[in-house]
């Protein structure tokens, strides 16, 4: 037998401050983004399983981290990104989109706002490149003409008029990333042993909010946002404290049910929860609004980079949720087809749901096929499916 | 428990069992651990002719799809529909109640499998 979804050999690819913890969990890994990443430790079931009714620890270091800094900060964001940052409250978290000139979607990033004058973007680890080269460019377009860029020792760049400007640096390799995810996350965290001076209780943290405190004595960010669908938390913390963080949160989770997830499980999370992922919903080809991202996009803003190139060209494949039964899945790439088996789409990301036993996908079709009857080539057998509304799986609140 | 020395194995990661003119046919533990989950078993029906190299079936995780490569000629005699009803049995049992098909096969037919040192040698390459 072969297996059709095999990573090619990538280049040299790079290992997060847990490979031993991975290594020692016996997980499989995976190259994701450049990264070798466990694609997971037991079952993807069962871990996705665990999520869903208990709990799973998620090494999400490969992620990258940006910060924002200078009294412009704000403002410079308004300009790079898609969404309105500046009206942000500190404390608070925000969906984002990083839009190409003339059109389409660098990254989908969260954005953090520190303080007034400081913020983090955590981004895809695929898009590294593309979004520091980015924000690079928006410093200049931003400046416009004011100063020459400053760029410092630390790799950062940006520039500085007087008491205004604005500084962006990539901090992805200071910073490991833990998601804790599940109805269970909660009780898990507060009771971990080292994190100490918590800004806010646990129970008052809100979802897509952050509070900080420190892990046994250094910074941690405690983020309550995630790509499972379910409650939970990503906690940023110094690359070489990592290791002990996974220590100490496996320890408070071994009373919840907590499991450690590879990246398997969290694909079929994220799907479950109608979450895109770039390469796959979203791209240099996809515009916002196909992609039911719209509500991301300030239009009312009067100038930011992209902004020219918002609008779906007439006819434009539209984003859909479908759902089908038995338990053959449409994957990535498979033609969705109408009724006279003429191709009207395409799936983008598809799998047998673990939580609902049937078979979900999110696919791109034709605006006017996206009412009637569909069906999903899945290797030549055509099989009905259904458009759904996104998410597939809603936890109860 | 099966005596995996007893059993001969394809370059695409099955194993075959040899009981008189009866050749049974499963994945190796190796071919289960890199699937995944096993969630759709498709086999080919029992009266079929296959042929050695030819793809007869599928097996789908949660994460991939994998094609089922007929490691031997000959007529399917038995299909497993156990695995076909619960495809985790393949996780659980790859060279027990995982396996997939049974065919009768004529003399010299597992020639050119590999053994279990051969097998193992690749797997560890």
């Amino acid at each position: 037998m072969t297996d059709s979804n095999d990573a090619g050999p990538g280049e040299r690819s790079r290992f997060t401050p847990l490979r031993e913890r991975h290594e020692a969990l016996g997980a499989s890994f995976t190259d994701f983004g450049g990264w070798q990443m466990p694609v997971r430790y037991t079952s993807d079931l069962a871990e996705h399983r665990a999520v869903r009714e208990a709990a799973g620890i998620f090494d999400i270091s490969h992620m990258a981290e940006f910060t924002i800094d200078g009294a412009e900060a704000a403002v410079f964001l308004d300009h790079a990104l898609a969404g309105r940052l500046s009206n942000m409250a500190v404390g608070k978290a925000k969906y984002s989109l990083l839009l190409a000139e003339p059109r389409g979607i660098v990254d989908d990033v969260i954005v953090y706002r520190l303080a007034e004058d400081r913020f983090l973007i955590i981004s895809n680890a695929g898009n590294r490149d593309a979004v520091s080269e980015a924000l690079r460019a928006r410093t200049r377009s931003f400046a416009f003409g004011r100063t020459p860029e400053l760029v410092g020792d630390d790799g950062s760049f940006g520039f500085v008029v007087g008491e205004t400007g604005v500084r962006v640096e990539d901090v992805s390799d200071h910073y490991a990333l833990l998601a804790v995810q599940g109805p269970n996350a909660e009780a898990i965290v507060a009771a971990t042993e080292g994190i100490t001076e918590v800004s806010t209780p646990w129970s008052e943290q809100r979802y897509y909010a952050w509070a900080d405190g420190l892990f046994q004595g250094t910074p941690l960010l405690i983020a309550r946002t995630g790509y499972t669908g379910e409650d939970g938390f990503e906690l940023l913390v110094a690359a070489d404290r990592a290791p002990a963080l996974w220590d100490a949160v496996v320890a408070a989770g071994a009373g919840h049910g907590l499991v450690p997830c590879g990246l398997a499980a969290r694909d079929t999370l994220r799907l479950e929860a109608g979450m895109p992922l770039y390469g796959h919903e979203l791209s240099l080809d996809v515009v916002p609004a196909q992609a039911g991202l719209g509500r991301v996009v300030a239009a009312d803003k009067e100038r930011f980079v992209g902004k020219e190139g918002i609008e779906p060209a007439d006819g434009a494949r539209v984003l859909v949720g479908l759902a089908a039964s038995g338990r053959r899945a449409g994957r990535a790439g498979y033609a969705v087809t109408d009724a006279d088996g003429a191709v009207v789409g395409e799936i983008t990301s598809g799998a047998l749901s673990p939580t609902l036993g049937h078979p979900i996908a999110m696919a791109f079709v034709d605006p006017s096929a996206a009412d009637g009857d569909l069906f999903l080539d899945v290797r030549g057998t055509r099989i009905p499916a259904t458009v759904t509304d996104l998410p597939f799986y809603r936890r109860k609140k | 428990m099966t005596d995996l020395n007893t059993l001969r194995y394809s370059e695409e990661h099955e194993w075959v069992a040899l009981d008189g003119d009866v050749a049974t046919v499963g994945v190796t533990d190796y071919a289960a651990e890199r699937l995944g989950d096993v969630v759709f078993v498709e086999l080919p029906a029992v009266g079929t002719e296959i042929q050695a190299n030819t793809v007869v079936g599928e097996i789908e995780s949660t994460k991939s799809v994998g094609e089922l490569y007929a490691p031997i000629s000959g007529e399917v005699v038995e299909i497993n529909d156990d695995v076909v009803a619960d495809p985790a049995l393949v996780n659980s049992g790859p060279f027990e109640g995982g396996w997939l098909i049974k065919v009768r096969v004529a003399d010299g037919a597992l020639d050119g499998l590999l053994d279990r040192d051969a097998y193992v040698a690749l797997t560890e390459g």
